[in-house]
């Protein structure tokens, strides 16, 4: 059995749901720990007890939503699913964990697999699945032969694989390795990549998973948290899960803490029961001695980026008036949405001012350039573009006119693509020049033999 | 010379390919082990992957191709992967990978001299709230700070004998 090291301590403002056991130090990745602490028995009534829309029907009222970046209700999500097609439904698990900033998926598959393995296997049987894939990166080997491992323990036991507890409800189980993409965490470019193709994204409509998605049969994507969130919820029942957090923002989630903080890691907490300000201050310890705040990113770096000191005024979608600073912002879906950027995958990176903020975007833009599969012209190209001016900035040839044009870039990409790796690149650049417009300007006055001086690098 | 396999691999792609509903879905972990077997993917290892999931080979040659980890050429002994995404970044990655190329003579995403390692950069590691991190092989490495990364250099040169003529390969 492999053993994986415990991290840090519980915080005692976390309520910890889906983590509940996987960082306590007598707690291990077999089967007969997971049965000795009430594993699998959630998935023996389900399937003794419960008809599957009785259970997608749970799911649609705990109002959960996907926790891999676009907070779309999952009850919802699987209500779409063509079941007039009479075409076999797959599930898909997706553990590509790809977003700069997220490491969550990977502590549930590091330390709990049969909790993700429940939560998949109550989901296929809710939605009649014929075949389950989890789809994980190849950057987490330990993780895909913890969960190779753990399935095969399972299907052992009769809960993965033919006539499933004894049902007539057969599904089997696959691992699937990626291999370095960031595209196939997007859900149509993971199907393609599971289809033994270039991990190209596919144009929605009409490629909507849920009407055609793996082999051009009804597909559900979701999340690894959003699957375990199954397993609890099938437990507590839709209504009483919905209590948990607050109306539309239900359940807890697991959030990434990193950058420039005292307190770096992953914390469960009740949804809307936190601002921003609790988990980088109270709960991640803070800035390091001496530094003052400069930005946060609030959901992944592809998220739109706060700069310190910036206060957010609106109206609520419950009508009511709100005038927020960073630190006020509610830590959940909806918060920062309202402040103009969005939660995405729960990655809340924190930059103090002992860094460059272009060369914080030139390593953004870095990544998405990477990262563009290339088929759409304003992605591929515009990407690059914003990659090499942000670069030659940083390497001392920054110019008066660059902020504008790289607005200009961003502006061309975003709303102009297949899939929403055109926002995911567009957005922190535009954020970033909106923002943080002076230090742009004040870079293209800068001594050109600075640059190479500063604490981190760009190639 | 005609390309090989040993049998515990083919044995395993045998029992892989029947899982998929449809074969073609197995390319990606077929890939993966031979890279392993092989170190590297030759053209005649993406032809016996055509061949035996009835593609074309430039089906292959385009995964291949499209995805970062799959290498047409050797590398070193050992695979270094430093993190250079941004939590990393704003956590000293870059001067990481400058230690990981010192003590190896290297440059970067080339073989060292001694035939040892190929030193990478890598995107999100997924492990942002450990940073900086650096993958070896299979293993992942967190908090990096000089005196480990200085300690797993050391490992390295202990367990993995010079070769300055073969990287990671079949063809040596
Ligand atoms: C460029 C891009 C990258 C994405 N990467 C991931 C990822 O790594 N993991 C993930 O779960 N979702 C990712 N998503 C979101 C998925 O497309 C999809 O919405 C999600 O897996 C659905 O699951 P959920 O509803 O449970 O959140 C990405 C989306 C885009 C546009
Ligand atoms: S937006 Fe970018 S990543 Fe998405 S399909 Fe187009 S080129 Fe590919
Ligand atoms: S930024 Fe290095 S692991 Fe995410």
């Amino acid at each position: 059995m492999i053993s994986v090291p415990k991290q840090s301590e519980v915080h005692p403002s976390e309520r910890r749901i889906i983590l509940k056991n996987a960082d306590n130090p007598d707690y291990d990745v077999s089967i007969d720990c997971y049965e000795r602490h009430g594993g699998y028995e959630v998935m023996k009534q389900a399937f003794s007890s419960r008809k599957p829309e009785e259970l997608c029907q749970e799911v649609l009222d705990s109002e959960v939503r996907g926790r891999g970046g676009a907070g779309f209700p999952a009850g919802m999500k699987w209500k779409f699913l063509d079941r007039k097609s009479g075409k076999p439904i797959y599930l898909i698990c997706n553990a590509d964990e790809s977003e700069p900033g997220t490491f969550k998926d990977r502590q549930i598959m590091h330390k709990d697999p049969h909790q993700l393995i429940e939560g998949m296997m109550i989901s296929a049987y809710a939605i009649q699945a014929a075949e389950a894939f989890i789809y994980i990166r190849e950057e987490m080997p330990l993780g895909a032969q913890i969960l190779e491992e753990a399935i095969a323990e399972a299907r052992a036991k009769g809960y993965v694989g033919d006539n499933i507890l004894g049902s007539d409800y057969s599904c089997d189980l696959i691992v699937h390795r990626g291999a370095a993409a960031y595209i196939c965490g997007e859900e149509t470019g993971l199907i393609e990549s599971l289809e033994g193709k270039r991990a190209y994204p596919r144009i929605k409509p009409p490629y909507f998973p849920a009407a055609l998605g793996l082999y051009m049969c009804p597909t559900i994507v979701n999340n690894v948290e959003t699957l375990c969130n199954v397993k609890h919820i099938a437990e507590m029942g839709g209504k009483e899960y919905a209590k948990i957090g607050r109306p539309g923002n239900t359940g807890t989630r697991i959030w990434c803490l990193s950058g420039h903080v005292k307190n770096p890691g992953y914390y469960e907490l009740e949804n809307g029961k936190f601002t921003y300000g609790d988990l980088i201050y109270k709960i991640g310890g803070g800035l390091r001695e001496g530094r003052t705040l400069q930005a946060v990113i609030p959901g992944g770096s592809s998220a739109k980026v706060w700069r310190a000191g910036e206060r957010f005024s609106g109206k609520l979608r419950s009508g009511e008036a709100f005038d927020w600073a960073i630190d006020d912002v509610p830590l959940d879906f909806d918060g920062p949405m309202a402040a103009g950027s969005m939660s995405g995958s729960g990655a809340v990176i924190v930059v103090d001012d002992s860094v460059d903020i272009v060369e914080v975007l030139a390593n953004i833009n870095a990544f998405y350039a990477h990262e563009s599969c290339g088929q759409c012209t304003p992605c591929r190209e515009g990407s690059l573009w914003m990659k090499k001016i942000t670069t030659r900035m940083v390497n001392g040839g920054a110019r008066e006119e660059d902020a504008d044009l790289l607005a200009s870039i961003g502006d061309q990409i975003a709303g102009r693509t297949i899939c929403a790796h055109g926002e995911a690149c567009a957005w922190p650049t535009q954020s970033f020049v909106a923002k943080f417009r002076d230090k742009f300007t004040e870079k293209a006055k800068e001594d050109p033999e600075k640059a190479s001086k500063r604490p981190f690098r760009l190639v | 010379m005609a390309f090989e396999l040993s049998t515990e691999i083919l044995e395993y792609i045998d029992k892989l390919i029947p899982r998929y509903p449809e074969k073609r879905s197995a390319i990606m972990m077929i890939l993966h082990a031979i890279q392993k077997e092989k170190g590297f993917l030759s053209l005649e290892a993406q032809e016996w992957v055509a061949e035996k999931l009835e593609l074309t080979p430039i089906q292959v040659r385009e995964v291949v191709t499209f995805y970062p980890f799959y290498r047409e050429k050797p590398i070193g002994k050992r695979h270094i992967r430093v993190c250079r995404t941004l939590s990393c970044a704003l956590n000293g990655s870059y001067a990481v990978c400058d230690r990981f190329k010192e003590a190896f003579d290297t440059e970067l995403d080339e073989i060292s001299p001694d035939g040892r390692v190929t030193v990478e950069f890598a995107e999100c590691l997924a492990s942002c709230g450990t940073a900086p991190v650096v993958m070896v092989d299979d293993k992942l490495y967190e908090n990096l700070n000089d005196e480990q990364v200085e300690a797993i250099c050391n490992k390295i040169k202990e367990e993995t004998p010079a070769n300055p003529k073969a990287g990671n390969t079949d063809v040596s």
